[in-house]
């Protein structure tokens, strides 16, 4: 059957440009590349455009980029959940309301509850909120995969009666009101210039982050020699191996070179006995703890899709859900734990987006199911199911916290904002059918 | 297989009955396999030849009726509890998981782990390069999703599946319907190889003379129903194909 003579007479082997050969050699996927290109577009363009407008460009400078930082955390660890979810063909538009109930519950639990049994203050106050908040985000999860899974109840109707329910039993619990404060070390985990690591912290996370790139490279290229799998150029390696380390050491450069604002150092200086020099003292912020808190999650996550078992499943059932039944896996199972998952996930998150807020309020989470579908969307989550990656999420949720810093930045009013994020969505969908189609 | 009666039978299928809404899928067959035998199963489409193996597979489970293995009453609710008895299926669709690679298919559902219980990709990989080398030595495209393979392709990752863990109980749903000439050839000698092994092989197919040369029985079923079993040395194409057709078995109804 291949030796049917062609008549186009096409030679197999045509010329590859420089282009495709670097990409080959390096095996450095496009869709990154182009992910990477749009958030630099988005990045330059809000920059220019501020620039021109205000005669200051604001979203360029490390307080900006910072924040963005701390911002994307919450979205970002939804969306790694929302990877599994949508990869076995489901959805979830209920994590903005679970976030929103999850920070209630959290809220009642340290400044109503446990203050009383405990006294204000003390110190496992935050370890048993943060635990408490989790454990019902992920309870929460179980019994929306439950409906879906063992009662047949398609998971976009339940999520959607979830996004109502847990809203309205969020504002029931607390009657409305706002909850606060939270306590002191539970804030930290929300960021803000206590809440990160310092230039000392970061550098360590820097190097640490550095010696896994080479070690990652080194182990790669001994597993390929066990296997007789082609290695890559050495080139090629020595380029990757740059690359990651810069992105690495010039993140740490930017985190470091946020100073905590006035205010904060003299304060600070005060309580510590510090000595203001001449010239101001320079405090680094350093990766704030959210930050810190999406990193450990992705790389969790990762793991947990490519080496387990359990990630195996899951783009198994996404891809054929019958031919994984009949593999005999517990496809109704692993749909209650895959919802459990993003229930846990959403508890965090909801950890990150009350402690920054320093209160809980029932509208917390109000559309962040939006941006955390897009993210994973424009990750390269595909509807259809079957294909997704966590590193695509996370960068997904940094382009889609850019788009909204951006236009807050610029002063484009929430209605400019909504209409620019769900054409974003929409075209994001288009652009990965266009994508798929391509590279077929 | 002249003694066979003499043995324990590997599977025995009795009274089965199975139903979709009113319609009668399957509609009280019995059968039994013994080891080293191959069984055929024929009939027209939609006969209730994928449903009724699919019941031994544990897809799907029997309204009534009884499956025994090796002498002893079996029960098969699921997939994983058919693997417990050594049975492993080759689906008319496949049952592939298009995003995944060859070697992903193969070992789903009993993944080779490391130490640490991470999946050894590797090791999977290496293992079906070996088993594929046997079955189809023309595979080459172990690293890309089963999605861009060819039917054939696709089809030598099932059977790989199936042959690569020890089954002691095969069932072959129209394991060459998408294989070339040559391929097809090469099922047929592993079909040979694995019965001399002592294995006993339900195979479904609609090529009569393929049927032929490779069963020692051939069961036919028509609208759920079991027509008739017959060695195959007692009956000619043309029987096989009147009882196809007619439905009727004309050796019975001569008698
Ligand atoms: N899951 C199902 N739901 C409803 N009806 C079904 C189901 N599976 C099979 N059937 C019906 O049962 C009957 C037998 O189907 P089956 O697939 O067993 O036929 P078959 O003999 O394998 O045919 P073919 O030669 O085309 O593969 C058909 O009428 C089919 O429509
Ligand atoms: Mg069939």
């Amino acid at each position: 059957m291949t030796q049917t003579p062609s008549s186009s007479g096409q030679s197999p082997k045509r010329r590859e440009s420089a282009v495709s050969r670097f990409l080959n050699a390096t095996e450095l996927d496009t869709r990154l590349l182009g992910m990477v290109a749009a958030l630099a577009m988005i990045w330059i363009g809000f920059h220019f455009f501020g620039l021109f407008k205000t005669g200051f460009g604001a979203f360029l400078t490390p307080r900006n980029l910072w924040n963005l930082s701390v911002q994307t955390a919450s979205i970002g660890i939804m969306a790694t959940g929302m990877v599994l979810v949508i990869v076995t063909r489901n959805i979830d538009l209920s994590v903005g309301s679970i976030l929103g109930f999850c920070a209630i519950a959290m809220g009642m639990m340290q400044v109503h509850i446990l203050p009383q049994y405990l006294g204000l203050g003390h110190p496992a106050i935050w370890i048993i909120t943060v635990i408490f908040g989790m454990a019902v985000g992920t309870v929460i999860g179980a019994l929306h995969g439950w409906l879906i899974a063992y009662l047949a109840i398609p998971a976009f109707i339940v999520t959607l009666g979830g996004l109502l329910v847990w809203r309205g039993a969020a504002f029931l619990v607390a009657r409305g009101e706002t909850i606060s404060p939270v306590d002191s070390t539970f804030a930290l985990l929300g960021g803000g210039p206590y809440g990160a690591v310092g230039a000392m912290g970061s550098w360590i996370v820097g190097l640490i982050g550095c010696a896994a790139v080479i070690y990652m490279i080194i182990a790669g290229r001994r597993k390929r020699k066990t296997f007789g799998i082609p290695q890559r150029p050495v080139w090629a390696e020595y380029f990757l191996s740059a690359l990651g380390c810069g992105v690495i050491v010039g993140a740490v450069l930017l985190v470091n070179s946020y100073y905590w604002p006035r205010g904060i150092v003299r304060a600070y200086a005060a309580e510590n006995n510090i000595e203001i020099p001449e010239g101001g003292l320079f405090i680094s912020h350093g990766f704030a703890i959210p930050v810190l808190i999406l990193l450990g999650v992705g790389i969790g996550m990762t793991i947990l899709m490519n080496r387990t078992r359990f990630g195996r499943y899951v783009f198994a059932i996404g891809g054929n859900p019958e031919a994984a039944k009949l593999a005999g896996i517990n496809t109704r199972w692993m749909t209650v734990k895959i919802f459990a998952l993003m229930g846990l996930l959403t508890g965090l998150s909801s950890v990150v987006a009350s402690a920054r807020l320093g209160s809980a309020t029932n509208a917390l989470g109000t559309l962040d199911e939006l941006y955390v579908i897009a993210a994973a969307v424009i990750g390269g989550t595909s509807l259809a199911g079957g294909v997704g990656t966590i590193y695509g999420a996370i960068l997904g949720a940094f382009v889609m916290q850019s788009l909204q810093t951006g236009m807050v930045l610029v002063g484009f009013d929430a209605a400019m904002q909504q209409i620019v994020v769900g054409s974003v969505l929409v075209l994001a969908v288009y652009l990965d059918n266009q994508y798929r189609r391509a590279s077929k | 297989m002249s003694n066979s009666e003499q043995k324990t039978p590997l599977v025995v299928l009795r009274n089965i009955s199975i139903s979709f809404g009113g319609i009668k899928a399957v509609d009280d067959v019995s059968l039994d396999l013994y080891p080293g035998e191959v069984v055929g199963l024929l009939g027209h489409n939609g006969a209730g030849k994928s449903t009724l193996i699919k019941i031994l597979s544990g897809a799907y489970e029997a309204d009534s009726g009884e499956i025994w293995i090796n002498g002893e009453k079996a029960e098969i609710n699921s997939p994983r509890d058919a693997r417990d008895y050594n049975i492993e299926t080759i689906y008319q669709t496949l049952a592939l998981a298009d995003n995944l690679d060859a070697a992903s298919n193969l070992f789903l559902g009993r993944e080779l782990v490391s130490r640490l219980g991470t999946v050894d990709d590797a090791r999977m990989e290496a293992e079906t390069r070996k088993i594929m080398a046997r079955l189809n030595p023309n595979f080459k495209k172990l690293k890309e999703p089963v999605s861009a393979l060819s039917g054939g392709q696709r089809q030598s990752v099932a059977i790989a599946r199936a042959v690569y863990f020890n089954a002691k109980i095969l069932i072959m749903d129209e394991p060459t319907a998408a294989l070339g000439v040559h391929e097809t050839a090469m099922v047929a000698d592993l079909i040979k190889e694995l019965k001399a092994q002592g294995l006993g092989i339900f195979l479904i197919s609609h090529d009569t003379r393929e049927m032929m040369e490779l069963c020692d029985r051939v069961s036919v079923m028509k609208n759920g129903q079991l027509v008739g079993t017959e060695r195959v040395e007692d009956v000619t194409e043309d029987d096989i194909l009147s009882m196809i057709i007619l439905g009727k078995n004309p050796k019975r109804e001569a008698a």
